[in-house]
C-alpha cells in the first residue's frame, strides 16, 4: 500500500489575528503546528502501512515553514515528505490547493489511498478531500472513523453519519477523510525525531509540477474572500436593576411594550 | 539557565518532558492511589526509545550515558518519581551487564533492555544488610555446571515486574566481601519466586518486592565479571547510578517549585495574591536557588561520570545526598506554600512530599554517603587541583 496523506500546517491557538488588507489570516509569530485533524490522517496511514506494508508519503502545500510540519510527519512515521512551495502558490482556495496537490500527487509513484483530516482548524471548510478525489478521478468517502479491511482492490470503511455509522466498501484508489475518533496519534521516538531531522525534504515550485502558474495560487482560485470579521454580537440581554419590587415592575412593563403580554 | 546540552541531549529532555505531560500527568494520582505498576507508561516510553538512551549503539541502544539517563529520569520524576525510578531501576538493572558483561551476555540481553520490551532490576539488599552491603546473606554454591542460589532479596525495585535481574550473592561465605559475585537470573528460573509487594510511603506507583530463591540453579555463564568481583563491581555501579537518584530528586524538587509558584500566583488572602508576601516570595526564592543548584551538581556529576573519570565516588555522593536533600525541603516548603489544601489529597503536592523521603534513604543514605566524603577529604593530601 502506497499512501499519500495530506497534512496542512496551521496556526496552533484559536486566538488568531486578520490582516484587514489581505483579509488572511496573520501566521508571523504565532507557533504553528500539523492541522489536528491531520494527525489522524497521518496515524492511520501508519497504522495501514505497519500492517499492509508500502510507505507513507506526507504532502504539504504551504510556506517554506511547513516543512517543519512535514519534518514532524516523519517524526511520528511517514516515510517521505514533499513541500509544494512558491510565492505563486500563495493565496490559493480550496480549489487552486486541491489542483495543486492533484498534480503533485500523480506526479508520485502510483498510490493506492489518499488520506485528509476532515478540515483544517484554519479554514474549516472540509473541500480539499472531495475537491482531490474529482480531480483524480478516484472515489471518496468523507468523515471515516474506521477502516475495517483493505484487501488490495478495495477498502471497507465505516463512515460517521448524524445517527450512527455507514459501512461503505470502496476501490482502490480513493481518497479518504477521517474524523478524530478514528484512532489515539501517537508520540514521536527518539530514533524517528533523529530521522526526520535529517530527512531531505524536496521543495516542488509549479515548474517541477509542471502546472500553469495561473491554475494555482490566489490567480488559481474561483473564490476570493471579500472580507474576514468577527461577528459582532447583536443580541445583548438587559440586566434589570433595583430590588426585587423594582425589577418585576420593570420586568412586567417590558413584557407588556414588547407586546407579549 | 544554561546547560550546555547538544541537540540530542535537548531532544531527549523534550520528548521526555512531552510523554510526563501526556501519559503521566493524568494517571500520577490513581497510580499512586492504587500503587498500580506503570505498564501502560513503561510501554510509551519503549515506543518513544528512552531505555535506549542508556544502552550502546552496537546493542542497538542510541549510545548515550549517565546524562542522558538523568535527563529522562528528571523529566518523568517532575510529573511522578514512582514512575520515574521504575524507568531508572532498568538502567540500573543494567548497569554490570553493561560495564563487566561479556559480549554473549550483551549481545543476548541488551537488545531487549534497550526496545524495553523487557525491564531490568537490581537485586543488593537484604534484611540484614542495607547500608552493610557486605553483610548479605544470599548465597551461590557452586554446582554442576552452574550455581545454586539460596537467599531473600529485600526492596527490590521492579521486583515481579522486571524479567531480568543482576543478583548479589557470596560464592565463597569465608571471604566476606571479596567473597561476592554477580549474576544475571531471569524471571521463571525454577527456584526464583517473588515475596510480598512493600507498601510504601511513596513513590507507590513502583513496585518493590522481596526475591525469594530456593535451590534456584543459574548456569555458569550468567556470572557477570570474575567470581570475587561482585562486591567491588556493585560500588562502582552504584557510584555510577546515584547521580540518576540525583535527577529524580531535582525533577520532584521542580515540579513541586512550579506547583507551588503557580499557587501562590492564584491564591488569594488579604485581598492579594499570596506571591505578593515577601514571607512567601522568600520560601519560593530559596526553593529556586536550591533545585538549580542542584540540577547543576547532578549535571556535572553525571558528566564527570560520561567523560571517563577513574573515580567519581565523591562527586556522586554530593549530587545525590545535595538533590536529595533539595527535594526533601523544597517538597515541605511547597506543602507550606500551599497551606491547608497541601496537606488534602486532592492537591498534588502532599504525594510529592512522600516521594521525595526516599530519595534521602535509598542508594546510600545521606549519612552513609556524607561518611564517604568526609573519608574522601581525609585521605586527600594538600589543595585540590
Amino acid at each position: 500500500m502506497n499512501i499519500v496523506v495530506c497534512i496542512k500546517q496551521v496556526p496552533g491557538t484559536t486566538e488568531v489575528k486578520i490582516d484587514s488588507q489581505t483579509n488572511t489570516l496573520i501566521r508571523e509569530g504565532i507557533k504553528n503546528i500539523i492541522n489536528p485533524f491531520d494527525t489522524y490522517a497521518l496515524e492511520e496511514g501508519v497504522r495501514i502501512k505497519e500492517r499492509y506494508g508500502g510507505k507513507v508519503i506526507a504532502i504539504s502545500m504551504g510556506p517554506p515553514q511547513a516543512g517543519e510540519a512535514l519534518r514532524e510527519a516523519i517524526s511520528v512515521g511517514a516515510d517521505e515528505a514533499i513541500l509544494l512551495s512558491d510565492s505563486a502558490l500563495a493565496g490559493a482556495d480550496t480549489l487552486a490547493t486541491a489542483n495543486t496537490l492533484a498534480r503533485a500527487i500523480d506526479k508520485l509513484e502510483p498510490y493506492d489511498l489518499i488520506i485528509c483530516g476532515r478540515q483544517t482548524v484554519d479554514g474549516d471548510t472540509g473541500q480539499v478531500g472531495p475537491e482531490l478525489s474529482e480531480m483524480l478521478g478516484i472515489p471518496f468517502v468523507a468523515y471515516v472513523s474506521k477502516i475495517e479491511e483493505i484487501d488490495g482492490e478495495r477498502m471497507r470503511v465505516q463512515r460517521m453519519i448524524e445517527e450512527g455509522h455507514e459501512v461503505i466498501e470502496m476501490p482502490l484508489p480513493g481518497v479518504i477523510t477521517v474524523v478524530k475518533d478514528i484512532n489515539l496519534p501517537r508520540l514521536p521516538s527518539l530514533r524517528r525525531l533523529a530521522k526526520a531531522r535529517s530527512a531531505v525534504i524536496p521543495i516542488w515550485t509549479p515548474r517541477e509540477l509542471d502546472i500553469d502558474k495561473h491554475a494555482v495560487g490566489l490567480s488559481g482560485s474561483a473564490t476570493k474572500v471579500i472580507k474576514i470579521f468577527s461577528p459582532q454580537r447583536v443580541h445583548r440581554g438587559d440586566i434589570l436593576q433595583g430590588d426585587l419590587e423594582e425589577q418585576i415592575e420593570r420586568l412586567i412593563d417590558k413584557l407588556k411594550e414588547s407586546e407579549i403580554i | 539557565m544554561e546547560y550546555f546540552l547538544n541537540e540530542q541531549q535537548k531532544m531527549i529532555k523534550s520528548l521526555a518532558r512531552r510523554i510526563a505531560e501526556e501519559k503521566i500527568l493524568p494517571v500520577r494520582a490513581e497510580l499512586d492511589e492504587k500503587e498500580e505498576f506503570p505498564w501502560a507508561i513503561m510501554k510509551d516510553l519503549a515506543d518513544a526509545d528512552m531505555f535506549r538512551v542508556f544502552i550502546p549503539e552496537e546493542y542497538e541502544g542510541l549510545g548515550g550515558g549517565c546524562l542522558e539517563l538523568c535527563l529522562v529520569t528528571e523529566e518523568l520524576s517532575r510529573a511522578c518519581s514512582g514512575v520515574a525510578i521504575s524507568y531508572a531501576a532498568s538502567a540500573l538493572g543494567s548497569f554490570l551487564l553493561l560495564e563487566y558483561g561479556s559480549e554473549e551476555q550483551k549481545r543476548k540481553y541488551l537488545p531487549d533492555i534497550a526496545s524495553g520490551k523487557r525491564l531490568a532490576a537490581f537485586a543488593l539488599t537484604e534484611s540484614t544488610a542495607g547500608s552493610d552491603a557486605s553483610a548479605i546473606r544470599t548465597t551461590a554454591e557452586r554446582e554442576r555446571g552452574g550455581y545454586v542460589i539460596n537467599g531473600t532479596k529485600q526492596f527490590i525495585t521492579n521486583g515481579g515486574e522486571a524479567e531480568i535481574y543482576t543478583v548479589i550473592a557470596l560464592t565463597d561465605k569465608t571471604r566476606g566481601p571479596r567473597g561476592a559475585s554477580a549474576f544475571l537470573i531471569e524471571k521463571d528460573t525454577p527456584g526464583f519466586s517473588f515475596g510480598k509487594k512493600e507498601r510504601k510511603m511513596g513513590i507507590r506507583a513502583s513496585s518493590t518486592r522481596e526475591l525469594i530463591f530456593r535451590n534456584c540453579l543459574v548456569p555458569e555463564e550468567n556470572m557477570i565479571g570474575r567470581e570475587g568481583m561482585g562486591f567491588i563491581m556493585t560500588m562502582r555501579l552504584l557510584d555510577k547510578s546515584r547521580p540518576g537518584v540525583g535527577a529524580q530528586a531535582v525533577g520532584l524538587a521542580q515540579g513541586a517549585l512550579e506547583a507551588a509558584v503557580d499557587y501562590a500566583r492564584n491564591r488569594v488572602q488579604f485581598g492579594h495574591p499570596i506571591i505578593s508576601l515577601q514571607a512567601v516570595q522568600l520560601m519560593l526564592a530559596d526553593m529556586a536557588i536550591q533545585v538549580e543548584a542542584a540540577r547543576l551538581l547532578v549535571y556535572a556529576a553525571a558528566r564527570t561520570i560520561d567523560n571517563g573519570a577513574k573515580k567519581f565516588t565523591e562527586e556522586s555522593a554530593m549530587a545525590k545526598v545535595f538533590a536529595s536533600d533539595t527535594a526533601m525541603k523544597v517538597t515541605t516548603d511547597a506543602v507550606q506554600i500551599f497551606g491547608g489544601v497541601g496537606y488534602m489529597k486532592d492537591y498534588p503536592i502532599e504525594k510529592m512530599m512522600r516521594d521525595a523521603k526516599i530519595t534521602q534513604i535509598y542508594e546510600g543514605s545521606n549519612q552513609a554517603l556524607r561518611t564517604a566524603i568526609a573519608s574522601e577529604l581525609r585521605k586527600r593530601k594538600g589543595m585540590q587541583e
